[in-house]
């Protein structure tokens, strides 16, 4: 594997996780349980499209295939996609998708945070701009894990389903392979085990200040940064790409 | 070769009419998306720094750019982002701020504000200037207001969040 492979692994993934995310965001759109929340699940999502288009530009012009961010997001097959599970994996109830935007938020706070020491000057361009929008991600599901935790026995009830699905997914966030070596090796990817360290401590405050028991299974789903995917990603895609797949090459 | 009668000065004069297509009142000069123009023999590169990374007005500011410089008979005009430094608030000029609250909107406090998410700063009423004001949603019309009301005067208005 050479340096522009690593790197387009890398951005490719990065990128997928914030598309995904942001498909899955949207979904709530017209449908947040209160009109504030609506405002705020929507501008997370657009965040992150913003994000994506950045990072996805940036992988095709490392590929060197002259590929745009369209090409990578509309024209790849699920298992071409590089997210993570936690970010595909269905909203279910408010709960959930708040719960799901806890530990991704935590986790790209500390990543992102890191990632704007990296060698590579996008990647730290990006970083320093993702991390602004983050924060407020982060500050919002953290006082929303607190609210329903601490809210009503159906609330905190909710809550705590929905950590206990979603604890097994969110190992994947922090793991790496050989590209991730190659390139943390030249200083451009992040050192990932201090990552998870501080998004453990943070996780773990927050779950006993929200009166939520911490998971302890340590069992942990991987898969999607290799292509192998849950059920529900060969749906997103399905409705995602149908345009671009019945029309090729439709512009507006 | 592309001979342009227009000074890199000019150029950027000329550009300060294009409005910010969200906040028609401040241009995207006083914002401070408007960076820097490069005249080269291939013609002219405008430099934008992007507000947001989703703001969904890029592209619209991209072809008003285009349009009118070609307005001024200035072809070959190329929009680059730059995202490095990233953007922040603290790029909007007084002239901005002030326009931004005689149109209703809470311009932005200082961006080291943003260390504190949302914490205890007071937000004045653009409108009676009064400093009892309360948050009523996190997320507004678009990715960069919040909504509050004023205590004293009842009237509730946006604040452009410091980035």
């Amino acid at each position: 594997m050479t340096t522009e492979q690593a790197l387009y692994k890398y951005c490719l993934r990065l990128g997928d996780n914030a598309l995904i995310q942001s498909y899955r965001l949207s979904e709530w759109c017209s449908n947040a349980p209160l009109l504030e929340e609506d405002l705020a699940l929507t501008n997370f999502a657009l965040d992150m499209i913003g994000r994506a288009q950045l990072l996805l530009s940036y992988a095709g012009v490392v590929e060197g295939m002259g590929k745009t961010d369209d090409d990578l997001a509309y024209r790849r097959g699920e298992r071409q996609f590089t997210n993570t599970l936690i970010s595909e994996l269905p909203n279910g109830d408010f709960a959930f998708t708040i719960a799901r935007l806890f530990f991704t938020s935590v986790y790209e706070y500390y990543f992102f945070t890191e990632l704007q020491n990296s060698a590579d000057t996008t990647l730290k361009a990006v970083a320093a701009k993702t991390l602004k929008e983050v924060k407020y991600h982060k500050a919002h599901a953290t006082d929303w894990m607190l609210r329903l935790g601490g809210g009503t026995e159906e609330s905190n009830t909710r809550v705590q389903a929905a950590v206990n699905a979603l604890w097994m997914y969110t190992g994947e966030q922090f793991e790496t392979d050989k590209a991730d070596a190659m390139l943390q090796d030249i200083n451009i990817a992040v050192d990932m085990p201090p990552v998870k360290d501080k998004w453990n401590v943070y996780v773990q405050e927050v779950l006993l200040d929200a009166g939520i028991s911490v998971p302890v299974a340590d069992y942990m789903q991987t898969g999607g940064r290799n292509g192998v995917h849950t059920e529900y990603l060969g749906h997103i895609l399905s409705e995602m790409q149908y345009l671009q797949r019945a029309y090729p090459d439709a512009t507006w | 070769m592309v001979k342009t009668a227009y000074s890199k000065e000019d150029i950027l004069h000329i550009l300060r009419v294009i409005p910010d297509p969200e906040i028609p009142v401040v241009n995207i000069y006083e914002m401070g998306m408007l960076r820097d123009v490069l005249l080269t023999d291939e013609g002219c590169e405008v430099i934008l720094t992007p507000t947001y990374t989703g703001c969904p007005a890029m592209g619209l500011i991209e072809q008003d750019i285009k349009m009118t410089l070609n307005n001024h008979h200035i072809h070959n005009v190329s929009v680059k982002m730059v995202h490095d430094p990233a953007w922040t608030t603290d790029w909007m000029t007084d002239v901005a701020k002030d326009k931004l609250r005689k149109y209703g909107i809470a311009p932005p406090l200082h961006s080291s504000c943003a260390l504190d998410v949302f914490g205890h700063n007071i937000i004045q009423c653009p409108q009676c200037h009064s400093g009892d004001t309360v948050l009523l949603s996190r997320f507004g019309s678009t990715a960069c207001k919040a909504l509050y009301q004023c205590n004293s005067c009842r009237e509730p208005f946006e604040y452009f969040k410091c980035h």
